[in-house]
């Protein structure tokens, strides 16, 4: 199935990805050849054979839906890009710009 | 001391519960070993960080210990390395990426916690291919890793830097991960053994998620006994990852002797437990029997055009599987041809969700951006991924998205039902083991495959493990032009006792023409 430009910019776009206009050609193409190489399993039968659903003939256990947080060795103002008052900020979103500017 | 580096890793712990060799002097030992080599980006490039000094430091503190009656561990004084996809503290955890650059966990992964429990020092964190996706560390963002046997090659991937340094002499044992090879094949590349685990067996805690149905840490070790020491170490159930299994874990060293399981009691095995082991400390004198055993050859891992010198070596390994007493048993996996397009839908689709929170909002790189929060997460995310990363997720956002779920995605787990039922079928009918070469080729020289499919191809005898979630392990078998060749032993199911019991026999058995 072959993909195109337009498809890439939209799964771009999907996948938070700034992709560079000069890549997208290239990666049409690469993606297009890749899945070019999926279409054989196409042609297998699995009208009747389930979606695997987990790993190993048990699948996961379920257990009580309990858990204690790891105890971090260092505090989150440590690596995080920004914080304030124990929140992380980042940049406006554009959206509330709009509204604002249209207010 | 030099004497105690080219030891195993069982004797190197013997050796300093029996104050006959100092921690720190072990761990200078490596430090110098690694400087000899040089594993900095203008030589090897194999580790991505590293403390000497604090290093020495953790182990003059065993060094205080060793005078108390404080249990050392099974790994006391074992310098390893660890890939940098697992979290550790105090040493970075970048994931070979841009986006994690300087980035310094605030926990550890419960694999480094069992390993230093245990009396492991982690010396440093090693190359690999960026989020581990790659089959040659090639796409590491600070450089391609080479590989010691040849450093005109790669040293597969993408656990090519914890591959190397065993391979190159600096530790007897590293961490790496696996999600469709990528401890087996760096394993055969370098010429050293590497473990995947059967999915459940090792806890994921502290493991960077590529796609998590599929990822499993695993070991390295210099040989087979380094490496089945490692597992029973880091191997069992974890609370903080529910995919672990209650299993028990056997001494999977125990099958050096060529004996089945042994029982609880076993007064062998107790002894093992506490380090006193009755295994030998060398790799055993002679080949173990392997009277009992059934060895299935699947004829889908042996194509016509399957490169024939790695051909005859597997068959040499066969003759010598079948002298120990093994039958080999001609076998068929059919759905293996298949294997390659469901795992390159998979671990994409997983990949894409599994990376999105990599953002630029609570850790890693932020990207200036004035264009709002939008604009932030598409520069962070642009600048932080190199090609490959953004091949995949772009992949595995389109086969996840609307229009193409069904046609991609959920053919893919149905076809991934009917390979784990290939497994089955054929270890339910009284195979213990399966016997493969690792990978079509040996090491490829630097930048020598361009096309992302013919990398991807590099996974074509090992990615059906990770589909299956059956343990698979590699150890050398002997090389061609000078390049180690890998051998896979298979095993079903949380049956790393006898994937272990086939390998210790073959590698007592192939001896030095392993690497000859």
């Amino acid at each position: 199935m072959a993909v195109t430009r337009e498809d890439v910019m939209h799964i771009a776009k999907l996948a938070r990805l700034g992709v560079d206009p000069a890549t997208v050609d290239s990666l049409t193409r690469e993606l297009s050849a890749i899945l070019g190489h999926m279409d054989v399993l196409a042609q297998t039968d699995t009208s009747a054979t389930p979606p695997a659903e987990g790993v190993g003939s048990g699948g996961t256990p379920l257990r009580p839906d309990v858990g204690a947080a790891p105890s971090l060795d260092k505090p989150l103002e440590s690596f995080a890009p920004a914080m304030k008052d124990g929140f992380f900020i980042v940049p406006r979103l554009a959206t509330h710009d709009d509204s604002r500017g249209g207010a | 001391m030099t004497a105690y580096t080219e030891l195993g890793a069982a004797a190197i712990a013997s050796g300093v519960r029996a104050r006959e060799a100092a921690p720190a002097e072990l761990v200078k030992a490596a430090f110098e070993r690694a400087r000899h080599i040089g594993v900095d980006k203008n030589a090897l490039n194999i580790f991505l960080s590293s403390d000497e000094k604090a290093s020495v430091e953790e182990a003059e503190e065993m060094n205080e210990r060793i005078d108390s009656a404080t249990d050392l561990g099974v790994l006391a004084g074992v310098p390893v390395a660890v890939k940098d996809n697992i979290a550790t503290l105090g040493l970075t955890t970048s994931c070979g990426s841009r986006i994690l650059e300087g980035y310094v966990s605030p926990y550890e992964a419960t694999a480094v916690r069992r390993l230093r429990a245990h009396g492991a020092f982690v010396i440093a964190k090693t190359n690999m291919d960026e989020f581990a996706m790659g089959s040659s560390t090639e796409n590491s963002a600070f450089g391609p890793a080479k590989n010691p046997v040849d450093v005109r090659c790669v040293p597969g991937g993408s656990s090519g830097g914890s591959a190397a340094a065993v391979a190159a002499g600096i530790v007897r044992i590293a961490l790496g991960s696996e999600t469709g090879g990528s401890v087996r094949q760096p394993a055969a590349f370098c010429g050293v053994v590497g473990v995947k685990p059967t999915y459940g067996r090792v806890s994921r805690f502290g493991l960077v998620a590529f796609a998590s149905s599929l990822d499993q840490i695993g070991v390295l070790g210099r040989t087979v006994d380094d490496a089945a020491l490692a597992l029973e170490v880091i191997a069992g159930f974890d609370e903080r990852d529910s995919t672990t299994a209650e299993a028990d874990v056997p001494l999977y060293r125990m099958s050096a002797l060529g004996r089945p399981v042994p029982q609880a009691l076993d007064p062998d095995m107790e002894a093992t437990r506490i380090g006193r082991t009755p295994v030998p400390l060398a790799p055993p004198p002679g080949p173990a029997t392997l009277e009992g055993i059934v060895i299935g050859k699947p004829r889908e891992y042996f194509p016509a055009d399957l490169d024939p010198a790695i051909r005859d070596l597997c068959e040499r390994s066969f003759d010598r599987l079948r002298a120990m007493g093994a039958v080999i048993r001609d076998v068929s996996l059919p759905r293996t041809a298949l294997a390659i397009p469901a795992y390159y839908i998979i671990a994409p689709a997983e990949a894409s969700s599994n990376l999105a929170r990599f953002d630029g909002v609570r850790y890693g790189l932020r990207a200036a951006a004035d264009r709002g929060l939008q604009d932030m997460y598409e520069q962070t995310r642009s600048r932080g991924f190199g090609p490959e990363v953004t091949r995949r997720v772009l992949l595995g956002t389109y086969v996840l998205s609307a229009g193409y779920y069904d046609a991609y995605y959920k053919k893919a787990q149905a076809v991934r039902t009917l390979i784990a039922a290939d497994f089955s079928d054929v270890f339910a009918s009284g195979v213990h083991a399966l016997f493969t070469p690792t990978a079509p080729t040996t090491a490829f020289r630097l930048g020598a495959v361009t096309d992302p499919y013919e990398m991807y191809l590099n996974d074509i005898f090992t990615a059906t493990a990770n589909l299956a979630g059956v343990p698979a392990m590699s150890i050398p078998i002997g090389r061609v032009h000078h390049l180690p060749v890998g051998g896979q032993v298979i095993a079903a199911h949380f049956d790393e006792y006898n994937m272990f019991r086939v390998a210790y026999a073959l590698e007592a058995s192939l001896g030095a023409e392993a690497h000859a």
